[in-house]
């Protein structure tokens, strides 16, 4: 059967299982948007590039199937860069595919030209330029199992007009031939033998653990392993979800805006059990600090990771999934005893908390009716910055994929996006973006493509007139000099409203309710501007470079 | 220390940007980079010396694994191999000089490649100390043009970094 390169590039996308795709149509995709035009292949368009590839990636952490997204040459392309990056830095599988100037006219800074290929290679698992029509399908075979496989992450597909155009024979996908990738699997069974032991001759457990425990959907086989070793279990923001937060071994997040119990537990106890984590400075503080007292156990599907940051006693390469369920098949139970005491005392003693303020809307307050009118079922993303750090402290994520968030590149503009993709992926569920003024406003546009695609996507603003965390900075490390961190902000009621979007501003703090149980209701995108205390800091706090257990409240 | 590392890695568009990028952006040090096509046209292999203790190595290994066209690494460094480099070296030549140099490329078992009226050129194989003694001989003649192709390097014996 004879196909333009287009057809197949689409046919070969669909033979994926992928029924989504996120994008914005331009010069050099121009085929391969015709072949989409009648394919049946959903396709999300998007008001900026940006918000395509987040959206991709929203939709891929809520769902766990490979994000898709389409762009054009030069521009379109370099749009995709944060977006891909941040996919990368939060090993989310996206497969993004950009048009590119025919072949002939390549490296000729041809009219919308740009080196995709070279510009994302550090930001990419892996990319390809097509060279020839006859080749897309095994690159688009290859391009999902390098993104969906291993340690998943972006992959970019470069498609030159010439080839999208040309015409090839379709024939399905060969065998992949790929000798010098191979994902990891099941761990090295002596190394699981001795973890096994370590953990059973503890005395004071704690598992660190993070987003590999959502990727490899090992939340499970965690909470056995949790449950049986009496194992109080902490999770990095990426983590979040992939051990119910309601649980009583649960601490909460840790690190540099981490509950003060868990980084006390870090920081006493004799066994460190990290799990899917990157033992990121965020989390560590002052590594010398870390986990002083602990033999380390680390378990990672990326072998770059282990010994990287910090040297660990024993390292144990695969995927989660399969050597949590090994080490489920040696553990034993173990009982309750005074180090589970110990760290429920300090729970008590030191709970997260904030003042409330006669007249005034604290954040924290917002958030916590968020959980209480959603009844905690809500899928929430993120922007980045303080109400990015109250969202992960304040509601209590019991479901993996449920607290989607810009976690390594920490990138504003995500979360609103990223809304967008996941509530195309899960269209039944209640979706929030805990949003600030600063970054809501790095994507706003986007407003357009959730009224184009009635989504009901509801975003919270946590507005205090200030870039907060900046200003947070500014206020504890440069002497309250606000240095370009206050911003006079638009309207939002009426920016909304003219987008076709429902918008509220709430100024008071009996409106919170009402105006959440509202926006649940309501079939269209919702824009809530939540007017708060406008100094607020993210408490407690690990000073950059600091011991974990050293907080600032 | 200098570490010499053998990378085999399928012949695929980009996959010099791909490792020499990666060297560049984790901060690893290159001191020399070799790269042609081994027997089997689809793989090539390269030999990279990089700067680094252990743990510098190790991590190299790791993210140079994580790229997809990389197929096998070997850290030769500690293990008996032969190693060699090409040089090639072009000296300013009158006709009292030319004989002197005629005779230290005899030494150093150089050959002579090219004959000018003015200049010599030299061309010669061996191990990176040869090679600098080499130079440092001809130092004295003015170098007008010099010319190293890094090393390549082979396990000795059974031991091989290849796929068979």
């Amino acid at each position: 059967m004879k196909l333009t390169g287009a057809q197949a590039l689409i046919k070969a996308i669909q033979d994926e299982g992928v029924d989504t795709v996120f994008g914005y149509p331009g010069g050099q995709v121009l085929p391969i948007y015709d072949a989409l035009y009648d394919s049946g292949l959903k396709h999300i368009l998007c008001r900026h590039e940006q918000g395509a590839a987040h959206a991709a990636d929203g939709y891929a952490r809520a769902t766990g199937r490979p994000g898709v997204c389409i762009a054009t040459s030069g521009p379109g392309a370099t749009n995709l860069v944060t977006g891909i990056a941040n996919a990368y830095m939060d090993s989310v599988p996206l497969v993004a595919f950009t048009g590119q100037v025919p072949t002939p006219l390549l490296g000729r800074d041809s009219f919308q030209e740009a080196d995709i290929t070279g510009i994302t290679m550090p930001i990419t698992k892996h990319n390809y330029l097509v060279e020839d029509p006859a080749d897309l399908t095994q690159i688009v075979r290859e391009a999902f199992y390098v993104a969906t496989t291993g340690r998943p992450g972006p992959v970019l597909v470069d498609v030159p007009k010439d080839i999208s155009s040309g015409e090839t024979e379709y024939h399905q996908p060969g065998p992949l031939c790929m000798p010098g990738y191979k994902p990891p699997t099941s761990g090295d069974a002596e190394r699981v033998d001795a973890a096994v032991k370590a953990i059973m001759a503890s005395e004071r457990p704690v598992i660190y653990a993070g987003g590999g425990v959502i990727s490899s959907n090992a939340h499970q086989e965690l909470k056995r392993l949790a449950e049986m070793t009496v194992a109080p279990v902490t999770t990095t923001l990426m983590g979040l979800g992939g051990f119910p937060g309601d649980h009583p071994l649960s601490l909460g997040m840790l690190g540099m805006h981490g509950s003060r119990y868990a980084n006390y537990a870090i920081t006493d106890c004799d066994l460190l059990l990290a799990v899917g984590v990157r033992f990121d400075d965020r989390v560590t503080g002052k590594i010398e600090s870390f986990a002083p007292n602990a033999k380390v156990i680390h378990i990672d599907i990326d072998p770059a990771e282990l010994n990287k940051n910090v040297p660990v006693d024993i390292a144990i390469v695969g995927n989660l999934k399969y050597v949590l369920t090994q080490m489920l098949e040696q553990l034993t139970t173990k009982l309750p005893g005074a180090w589970l005491d110990k760290v429920k005392k300090w729970k008590k003693e030191y709970p997260l908390k904030y003042a409330s303020k006669e007249g005034a809307i604290k954040p924290q307050q917002v958030i916590e009716e968020i959980y209480n009118v959603t009844g905690g079922k809500a899928r929430i993303t993120t922007e980045v910055g303080q109400h990015q750090m109250w969202a992960a402290q304040y509601y209590t994520y019991n479901n993996p994929r449920s607290f989607i968030s810009s976690g390594g590149l920490g990138t504003m503009g995500y979360g609103f996006p990223a809304a967008i993709g996941v509530q195309v992926g899960c269209p039944d569920e209640v979706v929030f973006d805990i949003a600030g003024d600063g970054s809501i406003q790095m994507n706003i546009q986007e407003l357009g493509t959730a009224v184009q695609h009635q989504l009901p996507v509801n975003v919270a603003i946590m507005n205090n007139g200030y870039l907060g965390m900046v200003r947070q900075w500014q206020e504890l490390f440069y002497n309250r000099r606000y240095s370009h961190t206050e911003m006079p902000n638009p309207d939002f009621v009426k920016l909304a409203e003219s987008y076709g979007a429902e918008g509220y501003r709430v100024e008071s703090a009996s409106d919170i309710r009402p105006v959440l149980e509202q926006a649940v209701k309501s079939k269209k995108p919702v824009l809530m501007d939540f007017v708060v205390e406008q100094e607020e800091n993210v408490v407690p706090m690990v000073p950059p470079g600091g011991a974990i257990n050293k907080m600032l409240d | 220390m200098l570490h010499t590392v053998a990378v085999l890695v399928e012949n695929n568009p980009g996959v010099l940007a791909r490792v020499a990028g990666l060297f560049s952006r984790r901060g690893f040090n290159i001191d020399s980079l070799a790269v042609g096509r081994t027997d089997d046209p689809a793989i090539s292999r390269m030999t990279i010396v990089v700067e680094g203790d252990h743990r510098t190595l190790e991590q190299v290994t790791k993210q140079l694994h994580k790229l997809v066209d990389v197929i096998k690494i070997n850290d030769i460094t500690e293990e008996a191999h032969v190693e060699r480099e090409l040089v090639m070296i072009k000296v300013i030549a009158d006709r009292t000089t030319k004989l002197e140099i005629m005779q230290i490329a005899d030494v150093f078992r150089a050959k002579i490649v090219d004959f000018g009226p003015k200049t010599l050129t030299l061309e010669a194989t061996g191990t990176e100390d040869k090679v600098n003694a080499l130079e440092e001989a001809l130092r004295p003649y003015s170098i007008k043009e010099l010319m190293r192709t890094g090393k390549i390097a082979m396990l000795r014996g059974a031991k091989y970094t290849s796929l068979k």
